[in-house]
């Protein structure tokens, strides 16, 4: 049986991994440094976690740099799934990730800026390893709207009818993030997951608000998302993935338990 | 030992090449057929629209060398869309032919029921004495990423199934030196390296018995 999957997430700037997105708090100087990627990328490898993905949050010259560094060096290290996103804009980028050592690469504003990239992306490197991450803010009277730029820009378009876009267009998988949950520890957005989930036929990796584990049992059930991401939780050392994993399958949840030992 | 990592192409082959180290295989990678030539195992890797993998794969020049290699049954591993070549076709490109190794034709995945791409961790069950399977307990985990399979069929085939909703593929098959996954091996952490080192001791063993 598929395994619900647990992903930790990074968010790298300058090359070092800063607190959870918060959108909007890189430029007030609100970062705080968390550690080095690639060794806190094995530290998740060796707790069993699922899938890694990366998100350069700088998307200038020396941030790209830096993230397609911190790709090679992972996955020289980590023999698992690893997504990479951030400012991805053109198909040279998508490609350099994948020369990086991305296997699936994650496209947010660029797709809304050139919905044809999500196309490009999939015909060239196959649906499973394009992705259409949005950022998802909810209306106030009702529904959700795509926001752009780390969600400073309101697009206008409607959350679900971008990811049956998306879906149309080749992404073979939605990240949905939840710029109101982001960051509040206080649980996913489960409506605009299951919005989601329910309209398009693509796995669906909620994200944003994890605050402990049944949470992410809420999202993966209620929520009817087929992963759950999550940063803060994990980078502060509240809980660990396998913590994680062992209440999801207490839950009744199908996921990824030790096989040979997979907590080093 | 020599084995040679094909490169026509096909992606992200930096991660094949890691995990064949790190499961003991030291592999070469190569973009020229002479190189795969005498190889005493040849790794295909895959992965996006089968049409354009066999066009990718035509243009490289490596066919009739890997052709020769599996009509000589010597040691070969292809993965994820490298097991789809070794079929006869794919629904994916219609009229495109595989390498014909394997009887039978690539198929999609029905939508409705389950989310297309198979996407993540399934639990891979051991079928007959597959020999890639031997360190790994039945049920485990390795990773997926996939919209077309092959259908499993109860048969002569030894290797692994996995089911996802409605559907039960083939994840593994061996047959002689021949070896493939659909699966992820470079992607599955420690079940997929014990998979590769099991790869590697069947190329071994394979190597030392034709002398």
């Amino acid at each position: 049986m598929l395994a619900k999957r647990i992903i930790p997430c990074l968010d790298v700037h300058d090359g070092r991994v800063t607190r959870g997105q918060q959108f909007g708090r890189a430029e007030e100087g609100g970062l705080r440094d968390v550690g080095d990627p690639v060794e806190m990328a094995v530290r998740y490898d060796a707790q069993g976690a699922d899938e890694l993905v990366f998100y350069d949050i700088t998307a200038t010259a020396e941030g790209r740099a830096s993230i397609l560094d911190v790709a090679t060096r992972v996955a020289e290290r980590c023999f698992m799934p690893l997504t990479i996103g951030g400012g991805v804009r053109t198909l040279e980028d998508v490609t350099a990730l994948f020369r990086a050592g991305a296997d699936k690469v994650s496209i947010n504003s660029g797709a809304v800026a050139d919905e044809t990239l999500i196309r490009r992306a999939a015909e060239h490197y196959g649906a499973q390893a394009v992705v259409l991450s949005i950022d998802a803010k909810r209306r106030p009277e009702g529904g959700w709207e795509v926001h752009t730029a780390g969600g400073r820009t309101a697009t206008g378009l409607d959350v679900v009818a971008w990811a049956e876009r998306g879906q149309a267009l080749g992404a073979g998988e939605i990240v949905l993030n939840s710029i109101d949950a982001d960051g509040m520890t206080t649980g996913y957005d489960l409506d605009a997951t299951r919005a989601v989930a329910r309209a398009v036929d693509l796995p669906v990796v909620a994200s944003g608000g994890a605050g402990h584990a049944d949470h992410m049992r809420a999202v993966l059930q209620y929520g009817e998302a087929d992963a759950a991401l999550a940063a803060g939780i994990f980078h502060r050392g509240e809980t660990t993935v396998p913590e994680v994993k062992r209440a999801l399958a207490d839950a009744g949840l199908p996921v990824r338990l030790d096989e040979l030992g997979t907590a080093a | 030992m020599r084995t040679v990592l094909i490169d026509y192409g096909a992606g992200n082959l930096h991660s094949v090449a890691k995990a064949l180290d790190a499961a003991g295989l030291a592999p070469v990678t190569s973009a020229d057929p002479e190189v795969a030539r005498d190889a005493d195992a040849l790794v295909l890797p895959g992965q996006g629209h089968f049409g354009q993998v066999v066009a990718s794969f035509e243009a490289s020049g490596f066919a009739p060398v890997v052709q020769a290699h599996l009509a000589a049954d010597r040691p070969f591993l292809g993965i994820c869309v490298g097991l789809q070549l070794l079929m006869e076709g794919s629904e994916e490109a219609p009229g495109v032919p595989g390498l014909g190794a394997l009887a039978g034709t690539v198929r999609r995945f029905p939508e409705g029921d389950v989310s297309v791409p198979h996407m993540g961790w399934n639990t891979v069950h051991a079928v007959g004495d597959a020999p890639l399977l031997r360190d790994v307990p039945d049920g485990a985990h390795a990773y997926f990423a996939h919209s077309y399979y092959v259908a499993f069929e109860e048969g002569d085939l030894v290797g692994g199934r996995t089911t996802y909703g409605p559907t039960t593929f083939l994840s593994a098959v061996s047959r002689g030196a021949m070896h493939a996954t659909q699966f992820h091996p470079e992607k599955s952490q420690r079940v997929g390296l014990a998979i590769l080192r099991a790869f590697g001791r069947e190329a071994r063993a394979h190597r030392e018995a034709s002398g």
